[in-house]
């Protein structure tokens, strides 16, 4: 594990040895922020989310930038949030001055990402950006937290900034050898934190928190609650690499078709799907590995929380 | 070699619809697909056939150059012609388009292609790869001869990315071999993985960054080597 202090409350409670819980927002094409801060308000209350990933682009889609709701989340609903940057978009003299904005912000969480290319998303013309890869953007977070410079060496005025990031990593990655050699590489640069993109295949999970344990680095491993049928087959069609047990998407069609016109029993059917093949996942992943939490993408999912994380104990003030 | 790509005939046509005479311009360099004196005559005719749906008459003339890009080669091809011509299109890269707007002051030469990219191998008939965009900063030792700059759409320098499936790339929709599998799968076989896990730091742009204006020889005098000598 890295020796910088833990400056974010994320980084403190995975430092106090508890089980933590991060969530995630999406900020769409979106005008208002009032269905954001509602699910990030949603996630405050479970009193075990201690943070939530705020995402930047994902399927390199032109959205809200993430900056603006991470600031937004912690202002409005007092929650921590974990920016999520990718370097799809931004050279790295924009990165250094988004970061020192964010610092500004009393953002305290970076996740650096490559970020989905800009030929998956709405705009395929656009030209990516990539000047730096997620790794050299690393490096950039680690000179300026730890030395208190730009890449170059220029001193930033004032001391140096306090933020913990992480990085994520791929557990259906085929082949996965070049994938955990390159979350070596993140490590060497400094990364406080890992977290994963979902897995629905329990032994799957185990065996790479196990080849992630080498990096002695806390790991978040992420789930997915799946919460309608039609976004099950969209991750199980669309998501590279991610397969959706046959047996859940079968439930989840079952669930909607039995409950057709009755709103609430759809949503109490589809839920009771969800909590019983999450809780014991997550309750199995506490037990049998290292894993310092679980990141839970349940995005405008909010209603799950308490039912599923009431097993959990509350942790965050 | 540099691969081009010919515009839709509309395109070309808007370009030359000022003008009755065109001198038509093919490149017998390094351009492929073939870009030479039959591709010249068949674009002219397709020209000739469009100005006639429109009711216009089209008078053209195909030739071919041996390298556009050459100044020289260019100028002593062209000049006894091109005085004959209100305009010139050229089947050649953008280099030989540049170059003849430059050695013929007077005439507009317009592009007939699209020039896609250099430094590539013909797999097939069809079929080209990308293996260098002439970056200027050449990593191939490092990475068992395979480039992520040419062969990564993201230019990773530390990848893969999360966006390889099966050891196949997002952008393509996972048609595409993932360079730095390829590159993992080469250094694994020579034991070279050390090279593999080592990091590679920020890239300097500028050597990749246009426009380029480069200078390879640099004069030489052994009258620094003869002052160290005396000093020592």
């Amino acid at each position: 594990m890295s020796n910088r202090p833990a400056y974010s409350n994320l980084m403190k409670k995975i430092k106090e040895g508890h089980f933590v819980f991060t969530g995630e927002l999406e900020p769409k094409k979106i005008l208002d922020m009032e269905e954001i801060i509602h699910s990030a308000k949603e996630m405050k209350k479970t009193k075990r989310i201690v943070s939530a990933n705020v995402t930047d682009g994902p399927q390199g889609d032109a959205y809200m930038c993430s900056l603006v709701p991470s600031y937004l989340v912690q202002r409005d609903a007092e929650i921590e949030a974990v920016w999520q940057v990718t370097v799809r978009d931004r050279n790295r003299v924009a990165l250094f001055g988004d970061v020192l904005g964010a610092a500004q912000l009393g953002i305290k969480n970076i996740l650096t990402l490559t970020g989905d290319h800009t030929a998956l998303g709405d705009h395929k013309k656009g030209r990516a950006v990539y000047d730096i890869d997620s790794t050299q953007f690393c490096q950039m977070l680690a000179i300026m937290i730890d030395e208190g410079t730009d890449l170059e060496g220029n001193e930033l005025k004032g001391g140096k900034i306090e933020m913990n990031y992480g990085c994520v990593a791929n557990p259906n990655s085929d082949p996965r050898e070049p994938e955990i050699l390159k979350v070596g590489r993140k490590v060497e640069n400094g990364v406080d934190f890992i977290q994963t993109q979902t897995s629905f295949d329990i032994e799957q999970a185990k065996e790479f928190l196990k080849e992630l344990e080498q990096f002695n680095v806390p790991v978040l491993l992420g789930v997915f609650p799946l919460k309608s049928y039609g976004i099950a087959w969209y991750f199980d069609n669309y998501i590279p690499g991610v397969s959706v047990p046959k047996d859940l998407l079968k439930a989840l069609k079952k669930a909607e078709k039995d409950n057709k016109g009755d709103k609430k029993g759809k949503y109490a059917a589809i839920d009771k799907i969800n909590i019983e093949f999450f809780e014991p996942f997550i309750k199995e992943i506490q037990k049998s590995t290292k894993a310092a939490g679980i990141h839970c993408m349940a995005v405008e999912y909010e209603r799950l929380f308490e039912p599923l994380l009431s097993d959990f104990p509350q942790y965050v003030e | 070699m540099i691969i081009t790509q010919q515009k839709g005939i509309d395109e070309i046509y808007n370009m030359i619809k000022p003008y009755s005479k065109i001198l038509i311009a093919g490149c017998d360099g390094c351009c492929q697909p073939p870009r030479s004196i039959n591709e010249a005559k068949t674009l002219g005719q397709l020209l000739e056939l469009k100005a006639k749906t429109e009711g216009k008459e089209l008078t053209w003339k195909a030739t071919t150059v041996l390298r556009q890009c050459d100044d020289r080669i260019a100028a002593t091809s062209l000049r006894p012609l091109i005085q004959e011509y209100d305009a010139v299109v050229s089947l050649a890269c953008g280099l030989g388009v540049v170059m003849l707007n430059k050695v013929f002051e007077d005439t507009l030469t317009f592009p007939a292609q699209e020039s896609m990219c250099g430094g590539v191998q013909n797999i097939g008939e069809n079929y080209f790869i990308e293996y260098c965009e002439e970056c200027g900063d050449c990593i191939l030792a490092q990475t068992g001869g395979v480039c992520p700059r040419a062969g990564c759409a993201k230019h990773l320098s530390n990848g893969p990315c999360g966006g390889m499936v099966d050891g196949m790339c997002e952008v393509g929709d996972y048609t595409h071999p993932c360079a730095w599998v390829d590159i993992w799968k080469r250094l694994k076989k020579f034991d070279r993985l050390d090279l593999f896990k080592k990091y590679r730091p920020p890239r300097d742009w500028r050597t990749s960054n246009s426009p380029a204006f480069i200078t390879i020889y640099k004069d030489y005098t052994n009258v620094e080597e003869k002052e160290e000598e005396a000093k020592s």
